[in-house]
């Protein structure tokens, strides 16, 4: 009886002694959640979520304040890596997917005003001052800051169109009724 | 010569009756228009050369070839091009392609061709390379890939074997059957001078064994050629697959993300074979290619030499027209060739047949629920289990499904074609493959994004430093001043 | 002309179907069947047309229940095919309700709650068999020596319409079957060996209760469920779906492989107590389990490898149970306690992909370095 009362009580102080010490000397700096999650996001810091920047964002997320959907130009493919991660299900046939966009810059509108060049957080748009300026689309992630600071609405943002090169085979279609 | 087993395969109805005995014909009259897309290859598509309005001869470039992976265009027949715009492309996605639009002028007028290479066997290898690049010749048995790219894989890799593939596999096709019966000594050079290119000291010309007359004449025309072996290999679906092929005959099997030229062995269509020899010997580029019109929708079946860029519609039409409408209009074989969204598309480099087919050829049926009865399993070339990489496909788990393997899969059909429940394996597979592919795009562009966001911040940041340095220093200037 | 794609190839396609599929497989079973039929009499061909007709009438239920459409489904036999399995295990004068409780447990419990054709994890002929066995066992073992159809002595058609629908058991005169008496006098004391010794001719005098040969064991004059009499005609039918392709040679191989295995060593250590292999694979179900139970596609696994996994381990598992066990004849609880399995075997024993090793990984180049 006392044997065991006496074993039990000792390993109940040993472990917690351990554990008291692994919280204070293993201690992790930061959470790592956050990080994990921010190498996730796209990391152009657009702030299209409404967070300053992606490691705001990915703060947020960490604390469960904002919804995995949260990335407008990470799309559904950012939101289900996010959701993964954060081992939460979501919805996404609901989730209202824009497709992949990028800016054009209407030539004929620029006034070349450098402001678009300055936001732009990738380099994406090359030209100089009071010339036209244009966008390298494969550099272009659709995040939307020119196209607001653009004083002359020169800029406007155009779908990403499926080609043959890129096209591939949807799903089948649902199944014979016979099959759930 | 020893085969060697390749595993699984199916033993499809083949219906190859109806146009074996058919003599290749040459399209007559032509088209009123042919449609020519700069893309007819893998890779990046040519750049037009013409604007509309301007004449060409026959042979004439008109889309050159654009990086290290792409296939020049050239103008099947003299006339006028008439526009160059997006129209439907011959892919199942029906998407709008650019594509440059000749009007034939009747003449048929030849423009000065390259001078054809004396002696092939005594030129450098180089220089066949860049004919072949200029001819614009790519793989005809369907793949595209272009064919010069091919055979630059001696300057990188020691090579034993040219494999040429004359299986012809894919039911109801003859085409490579009447160019080997028809055109055996051209076939032979062609191949010669491609083993030249590419250094490989034997050539092992690989045939189905139920194409016993095509075998017969090509052994004629290999005889006087030591090096050049003549071999029938079983009736097995997928036997004309590159990676099988090369199994059946070596032994070997080639290791996942590698080439069959890791394993010393190159394998080019005999189609392409012909089209070398034409460039190399006369200075012809690709212009035109045998396709077998057939189908049980198609009155008089053919196997016809049509001009690159002749609407399908008037290939069927040379054929007699339709008896019924086909239930699916397709290009290349049953097996692996992809449904046409119209018979307004052209035929490409890679047309290999155009087949109408009735909905009993097609046999489609309401899918049921799997049994588990795994014959797919069994029948699987490529030694996958498509029973459950298509369970998780339908679940949405592709990582699933590509821990199964699917990304090893090279869609060969065969274990739709044997599921007794109808269930579209390969259309599933299909789809996981574009969706992953598709996937790893997005996230290598996310990288990409990712690295100039971070470089960009770091530049700012450094202009920032020197601009507080630069101030430090002004500082540290005026300072002592006063 | 333009063309609707909704669809990737092949526009070509093998002319099979599960119908087909299902039919030939009970198309393997009606010479056993009719032979059985004939053996015992009236009362095994209302039994086996009662329980046939339960199934059928208990998936079109369950459709209906499930608001699915019926006819696809009910169309592709396997409904019958399940009810024709489970009337095979039967003994044959059993009651009319073994028939019809059973197909509610295979058809209702067994698919139709986990998802119809093709998602069931336990083989429902067996489930429906173990199910009946463990709550009646007496009902199911009563086995009666072969009475022939139209043989003096059996019961015309008005008294079989008794047996089989009648109040209670029958009265009719039982008899073990082979595995059963070797059990009981093995229990009795009597060793294995000197029980086989009485194998005899005689069997077919009912009044001695005496083993069948070897003869009458493999040709079915003896007592015994539906299925498990006639072991030739039962391996007729197997070899026969054997040669249209529609099973492997793997499961069954494995099977009646394993259990003769075990069999023979065990009675090569002590003929006294252990029944020998040949006597193992010509009785009770072990044919008909190795051909037509085993290699049911939805519970089996699907790679070679792993069938073979699967069938050896049935067959040990039958040779446990009969010799170790309460119950006599161990093939139905073999087959479902496999079927457990049959997924992680199915996990585990894939086949190898081209140009991958076992493991997954790239082959390594042999020769030609690059």
């Amino acid at each position: 009886m006392l044997l065991a009362v006496g074993s039990v009580a000792v390993m109940g102080v040993t472990l917690g002694v351990l554990l008291g010490a692994a919280a204070r000397y293993l201690a992790v700096e930061g959470n790592p959640l956050e990080a994990e999650l921010q190498s996730l996001l796209p990391g152009s810091q657009c702030g299209q979520c409404g967070f300053v920047g992606c490691a705001q964002a990915a703060a947020a997320l960490a604390k469960g304040e904002a919804p995995v959907t949260l990335c407008p130009p990470g799309g559904k493919a950012v939101a289900e890596k996010l959701a993964a991660k954060l081992g939460v299900t979501v919805d996404l046939s609901e989730h209202e997917e824009k497709g992949p966009h990028t800016a054009f810059i209407n030539e004929a509108l620029c006034i070349g005003c450098l402001r678009c060049i300055q936001e732009c957080s990738t380099d994406a748009i090359v030209g100089a001052n009071k010339q036209m300026h244009t966008v390298i689309s494969e550099a272009c992630h659709g995040c939307e800051k020119c196209f607001k600071i653009c004083p002359t609405e020169a800029i406007v943002m155009r779908p990403v169109l499926v080609s043959v090169g890129t096209w591939h085979w949807q799903k089948p279609m649902p199944e014979h009724a016979t099959q759930h | 010569m020893k085969l060697f087993p390749i595993r699984g395969g199916i033993h499809p109805a083949y219906r190859k009756q109806a146009t074996a005995e058919k003599a290749i014909v040459a399209l007559l009259p032509l088209p009123a228009r042919l449609y020519l897309p700069l893309q007819q290859h893998m890779g990046a598509a040519a750049e037009a050369l013409v604007q509309p309005g301007d004449r060409v001869k026959k042979g004439q470039l008109l889309g050159r070839g654009v990086g290290p992976v792409s296939a020049a265009v050239h103008a099947p027949t003299s006339g006028r091009i008439a526009q160059v715009a997006e129209l439907t492309a011959p892919h199942p996605s029906g998407l709008p392609q650019l594509t440059i639009v000749l009007e034939p002028d009747g003449q048929d007028e030849w423009a000065e061709l390259a001078p054809p290479i004396a002696d092939p066997f005594a030129a450098d290898p180089k220089a066949i390379k860049e004919r072949v690049a200029q001819a614009g010749i790519v793989g005809m048995g369907g793949a595209t890939f272009p064919s010069s790219v091919k055979l630059d894989l001696g300057t990188r890799l020691k090579l034993e074997i040219l494999l040429l593939n004359g299986a012809e596999c894919e039911p109801y096709l003859t085409c490579d059957d009447r160019v080997m019966r028809e055109h055996p000594s051209e076939v032979i050079d062609g191949a010669r001078i491609m083993a030249h290119a590419l250094g490989a000291p034997r050539i092992v010309i690989a045939i189905e064994r139920n194409k016993p007359q095509a075998l017969d004449a090509m052994r004629l025309a290999a005889s006087a050629f030591p090096a050049i072996e003549v071999v029938d290999v079983p009736v097995q679906y997928p036997m004309g697959s590159e990676r099988h092929l090369t199994q059946a005959i070596t032994g070997q099997e080639t290791p996942a993300r590698k080439l069959t030229a890791d394993l010393g062995v190159v394998v080019h269509n005999v189609a392409t074979a012909r089209a070398v020899h034409h460039a190399v010997r006369f200075g012809r580029p690709l212009l035109s290619r045998v396709v077998t019109v057939s189908g049980g929708a198609v009155k008089e079946p053919k196997n016809v030499e049509a001009p690159l860029g002749t609407p399908v519609a008037d290939l069927i039409d040379f054929c007699g027209g339709l008896s019924e409408t086909p239930k699916r209009l397709v290009s290349g074989g049953p097996m692996m060739g992809q449904p046409l969204p119209s018979s307004e598309v052209p035929v490409v480099k890679g047309t290999s047949g155009i087949l109408a087919l009735t909905t009993a050829e097609a046999n489609e049926r309401p899918t049921q629920p799997c049994i588990r009865c795994g014959t797919c399993v069994t029948i699987c070339p490529c030694g996958l289990v498509p029973v459950e990489m298509a369970a998780h496909i339908r679940k949405d788990d592709l990582d699933g499904a590509a821990a199964w393997g699917v990304m090893d899969c090279v869609s060969c059909g065969s274990c739709s074609y044997i599921c007794p429940s109808y269930i579209p394996l390969v259309h599933y597979f299909n789809y996981a493959k574009g969706r992953i592919t598709a996937q790893d795009r997005e996230r290598r562009k996310q990288d990409e994004v990712k690295r100039l966001a971070e470089a960009r911040a770091a530049r700012l940041e450094k202009q920032a430093q020197a601009k507080r340095e630069a101030a430090a220093r002004k500082a540290q200037a005026e300072s002592p001043a006063p | 002309m333009r063309l609707i794609i909704d669809k990737s190839g092949p526009f070509t396609h093998a002319p099979v179907s599960v119908q087909r599929i299902m039919a030939t497989v009970i198309l393997a079973l009606v010479p056993a069947t009719l032979f059985n039929i004939g053996l015992f009499g009236w009362p095994a061909l209302f039994l086996f047309v009662v329980t046939v007709g339960s199934c059928v009438a208990v998936e079109a239920a369950c459709l209906m229940l499930a608001k699915r459409p019926v006819k696809p489904v009910l169309t592709d036999n396997s409904a019958i095919l399940t009810g024709w399995l489970y009337a095979m295990s039967l003994p044959p004068w059993a009651p009319w309700w073994t028939g019809t409780l059973g197909a509610v447990f295979a058809i209702a419990l067994a698919k139709h709650v986990f998802g119809g054709l093709g998602q069931n994890v336990f083989n429902p002929a067996m489930v429906a068999r173990v199910a009946l066995l463990v709550s009646f066992p007496v009902q199911m073992t009563l086995f009666v020596a072969p009475h022939p159809i139209f043989g003096a002595g059996s019961p015309g058609f008005v008294e079989s319409l008794a047996i089989t629908f009648g109040p209670g058991a029958t009265d009719a005169v039982s008899a073990a079957s082979a595995l059963g008496y070797v059990k009981n006098e093995l229990a009795r004391g009597i060793p294995v060996a000197d029980t086989l010794k009485q194998l005899s001719r005689e069997a077919l005098d009912p009044g001695l209760r005496h083993l069948p040969d070897l003869m009458d064991l493999a040709i079915g004059f003896k007592a015994g469920s539906l299925g498990e009499t006639s072991a030739l005609l039962v391996l007729l039918g197997g070899l026969f779906i054997l040669a249209r392709g529609i099973i492997s040679w793997h499961i069954p191989v494995a099977v009646l492989g394993s259990l003769f295995l075990f069999g023979t060593v065990f009675h090569a250590i002590d003929p006294t107590r252990y029944a020998p292999g040949y006597f193992h694979i010509l009785s009770g179900a072990a044919i008909l389990g190795a051909f037509f139970i085993a290699t049911d596609y939805v519970t089996s696994p699907v790679s070679k490898s792993g069938q073979l996994v699967f069938g050896a381990g049935i067959g040990a598992l039958t040779w446990l149970i009969r010799t170790y066990a309460g119950y006599p004849e161990g093939m139905a609880f073999a087959v479902l306690l496999m079927n457990a399995l049959a997924p992680i075997i199915d996990q585990h024993f894939k086949p190898r992909a081209f140009g991958r090793t076992r493991k997954g990984d790239p082959l390594p180049i042999a020769k030609g370095e690059p």
